[in-house]
C-alpha cells in the first residue's frame, strides 16, 4: 500500500486574534514575528491517518509540500511521525497559486512518484482554506475523490471511508487510488517518538522545480484566471461586554444568575 | 464572458420538502439574477421531486431543471458531478450558488474541477460589482481573522457555497410564473465509482445543539470529560444542550457532533454560554448568532471577551457549581 499525502506549511493559526494582522494594500497576511510557521492541523491529521493505514497494512508514505522558504520543516515532521519519504515542491512559478494551480502542481508531483493507492490531502488549509485542492486534484488525476473522512480503511482492493455529515456519517467506498480529504474528527495525531524520528533527521528531502516534475509554465499561468482575491480586510467584531464581579467567584457567579433569568 | 448567463442554483431537498438553505439561495440567486437582468434557475436532483418545482418558482426561480433517477435518491458524489456538470454545459450559467452543507462541500469543488469555473467556498455575502457585473464573494480566511474577496475574472461559472442562515429564507409567492423542464439526460452508471455502503444517524439524547433555546459550550480550558459534567449540568437546569470546541471534541470529552464553529456547528440560540474557551475567531463562527453571549475565563484577555455581553473572570470551577444552583432556584421560583 502506498499513500501520498499532500501537506502545506501555514502560518500558526492559534496565535491570538488580536495578534493577527494583515496588509490590505498587498492583501497579505503579515505572519506574527518569532512565531513558527506550521503543518495545516488537517494536513497533520492526514498524516496520521497514513499511518494508521501503515501501522496495519504495512506499505509506504510519500509526503509532498509546495511552498517557498522552510517547507521542508513540515515535510520533516511527517516523516517523524512515520512517512518514509518526502519532496519539497518550490519554484517561483508555485507562487501566488490558486486551488487550480496548487492541484496542478500537486498532480505532476504525484504522476512523477507514481505508483500509488490513495491520495490524502487536509479538507482545507488553516490559512486560505479554500478546501477544494483535494477535489481538484482528484479530477485532474481522473480518480474518485472523498471528502471530509473521519475513518478510512482498506477493504480488498477498496477503499472504505467514513465522511462526517451534520446528523452523523456515511460510510463510502472506492476502488483505489483514490483522493480522500481528511477532516480533524479522524483524530488527534501522533507525537513524533522512537525510531521515525531519529530517522527522519537523516533524511534527505529532494526538492523538485516545475521543470522536474514536467509542470507546464504556460498552463500554470492559465491556472491563475480562476480566482483573484480583491480585497481582504479585519472583521470589527467588539461587543461591550459587562464583566460581572463580586466578592467571590461564588457571588459572582449569584450576580450573574440573577442577570440571566432575567434574560430567559 | 457573453457565452454564460443567468444564475442556477443548485437546489437540495430534505424530507421531501425543498432544504431551508435552498430557499435562502433562491433569495440571494433573485437578488443577483435581477440585477443582472438575467434569468435564475434551479436545479433540482432526486427520485421523485412531485411538486417541488412548483414550489421552487413561488420562492422566485423562473426555471426549475429537474433531474429524476433513482440513483439521485439520495446524495452521491459521483452521480450527483455528473448530472450537475452536464446541466451546466448545456445551460452556461454564469454564476452558480450551492449550500455549504454536507452536499455542497463536496459537490461545488468537484464540480468546479471538472467545469473550470472560480469557486468560492463558506461565503458570508455575495454581491455584484456595478461595473464590471462580476460576482465578489466574501468569504473568511486564516479561520475567520480575516475576510476576503474573491472575484472570478474570465473562468466560468463563477461559483460559490453559501453559510447556512446567513440571510432570511425568500418570500413565497403563489403567484410567480415559471417553467419547469425535465432534464433529459440518462444517467451513467459506470461513472458512479464511490458507492454508498451505510448512512449512520446519531440520535442526540436531550435537545438537538441547532435547535437549543441554550448552548452551554466548553474549551479546553474545561480539562477532562468529568468535569465537562458540570456543563452538562448547567444546559439540563436551562433545558439547553452542550456544545464544545475543537480541542475539547478532539480529547473526546464532548462527542464530534457537539462541535461550534466554523468547521462544525452553526448554532444561534437565546443564550450561549461559553466556558474555558479562548474565543478563536473559527470558534465564534459558529455562534455569533446568540442574542446573548456569556463568557467564563480566568484569562481577562481572552478574545472571547470581545464578543461577550456578560463575563465572570475567574476559574469556571469556582462559577459553575453556584450558577447553576442559583438560577435553578430562580427559574423554579
Ligand atoms: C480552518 C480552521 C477551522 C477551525 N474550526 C474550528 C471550529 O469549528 N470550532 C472550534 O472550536 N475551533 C476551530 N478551529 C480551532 C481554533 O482555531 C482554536 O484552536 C480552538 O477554537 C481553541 O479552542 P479552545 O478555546 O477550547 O482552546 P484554547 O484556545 O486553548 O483556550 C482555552 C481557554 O480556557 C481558559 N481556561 C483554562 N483553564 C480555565 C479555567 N480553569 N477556568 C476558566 N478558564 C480557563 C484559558 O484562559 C483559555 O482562554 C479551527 C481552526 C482552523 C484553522
Amino acid at each position: 500500500m502506498h499513500t501520498i499525502v499532500c501537506v502545506k506549511q501555514v502560518p500558526d493559526p492559534e496565535i491570538p486574534p488580536a495578534k493577527f494582522k494583515i496588509d490590505p494594500e498587498a492583501k497579505k497576511v503579515i505572519p506574527p514575528p518569532g512565531v513558527p510557521p506550521v503543518i495545516s492541523v488537517y494536513d497533520e491529521r492526514a498524516v496520521e491517518a497514513a499511518c494508521r493505514l501503515k501501522d496495519k497494512h504495512k506499505g509506504k508514505i510519500t509526503v509532498i509540500s509546495m511552498g517557498t522558504g522552510k517547507v521542508s520543516d513540515v515535510v520533516r515532521h511527517a516523516l517523524s511521525m512515520g512517512a518514509d519519504e518526502g519532496f519539497v515542491l518550490e519554484d517561483e512559478a508555485f507562487e501566488n497559486l490558486d486551488s487550480f494551480g496548487t492541484a496542478y502542481v500537486l498532480g505532476k508531483a504525484i504522476q512523477k512518484i507514481g505508483g500509488y493507492d490513495l491520495v490524502l490531502c487536509g479538507r482545507q488549509a488553516a490559512d486560505w482554506g479554500a478546501g477544494q485542492v483535494g477535489s481538484i486534484l482528484a479530477e485532474m488525476l481522473g480518480i474518485p475523490v472523498i471528502t471530509l473522512a473521519c475513518g478510512i480503511e482498506v477493504v480488498e482492493k477498496n477503499i472504505r471511508v467514513k465522511r462526517i455529515v451534520k446528523d452523523g456519517y456515511e460510510v463510502l467506498e472506492a476502488p483505489m487510488p483514490s483522493v480522500v480529504t481528511v477532516s480533524s474528527e479522524i483524530g488527534l495525531p501522533r507525537l513524533p517518538a522512537g525510531m521515525s524520528l531519529m530517522l527522519a533527521r537523516k533524511k534527505q528531502i529532494p526538492v523538485w522545480k516545475a521543470k522536474d516534475i514536467g509542470a507546464d509554465l504556460s498552463e500554470l499561468d492559465r491556472t491563475k484566471a480562476h480566482t483573484e482575491i480583491t480585497g481582504l480586510s479585519v472583521p470589527t467584531r467588539k461587543t461591550e461586554c459587562e464583566i460581572v464581579t463580586g466578592n467571590t467567584p461564588n457571588e459572582a457567579a449569584v450576580n450573574l444568575a440573577l442577570k440571566l433569568s432575567k434574560l430567559i | 464572458m457573453d457565452t454564460h448567463k443567468g444564475v442556477l442554483v443548485c437546489g437540495e431537498m430534505a424530507e421531501g420538502r425543498l432544504a431551508p438553505i435552498t430557499i435562502e439561495l433562491l433569495g440571494i440567486g433573485r437578488k443577483l439574477s435581477d440585477q443582472l437582468g438575467e434569468t435564475l434557475s434551479i436545479l433540482l436532483m432526486g427520485s421523485k421531486t412531485g411538486s417541488l418545482g412548483q414550489e421552487a418558482i413561488a420562492y422566485g426561480a423562473d426555471k426549475v431543471y429537474v433531474a429524476e433517477d433513482g440513483l439521485l435518491d439520495h446524495y452521491n458524489s459521483d452521480a450527483y458531478t455528473q448530472v450537475a456538470a452536464n446541466l451546466c454545459l448545456k445551460v452556461l450559467p454564469s454564476i452558480m450558488l450551492l449550500g455549504h452543507t454536507d452536499i455542497g462541500c463536496d459537490l461545488a469543488p468537484r464540480l468546479n474541477g471538472r467545469l473550470g469555473g472560480g469557486l468560492s467556498m463558506d461565503c458570508l455575502s455575495l454581491s455584484i460589482d456595478p461595473t464590471t457585473q462580476l460576482l465578489l464573494a466574501t468569504r473568511p480566511v486564516f479561520g475567520g481573522n480575516a475576510h476576503a474577496t474573491v472575484v472570478s475574472r474570465s473562468a466560468r461559472p463563477q461559483m460559490a457555497t453559501i453559510r447556512p442562515k446567513i440571510v432570511p429564507p425568500a418570500v413565497r409567492n403563489e403567484s410567480r410564473q415559471g417553467e419547469v423542464i425535465p432534464v433529459e439526460d440518462k444517467l451513467d452508471p459506470s461513472a458512479i465509482k464511490v458507492k454508498v455502503v451505510d448512512r449512520i444517524k446519531e440520535e442526540v439524547e436531550g435537545v438537538k445543539l441547532e435547535d437549543a433555546e441554550v448552548v452551554v459550550s466548553g474549551g479546553r480550558g474545561i480539562g477532562s470529560a468529568q468535569n465537562f459534567g458540570m456543563l452538562r449540568e448547567l444546559a439540563r437546569v436551562l433545558g439547553g444542550a452542550v456544545g464544545g470546541t475543537r480541542p475539547a471534541c478532539d480529547e473526546g470529552w464532548v462527542p464530534a457532533s457537539a462541535q461550534v464553529g466554523q468547521s462544525g456547528k452553526v448554532v444561534s440560540p437565546k443564550l450561549y454560554i461559553a466556558v474555558a474557551l479562548s474565543g478563536a475567531m473559527s470558534h465564534i463562527a459558529g455562534c455569533l448568532g446568540s442574542k446573548y453571549i456569556v463568557a467564563i475565563n480566568k484569562d481577562k484577555e481572552a478574545n472571547i471577551f470581545n464578543v461577550a455581553h456578560f463575563g465572570i473572570v475567574a476559574d469556571y470551577k469556582e462559577v459553575l457549581p453556584a450558577l447553576t444552583a442559583k438560577l435553578k432556584e430562580l427559574l423554579s421560583a
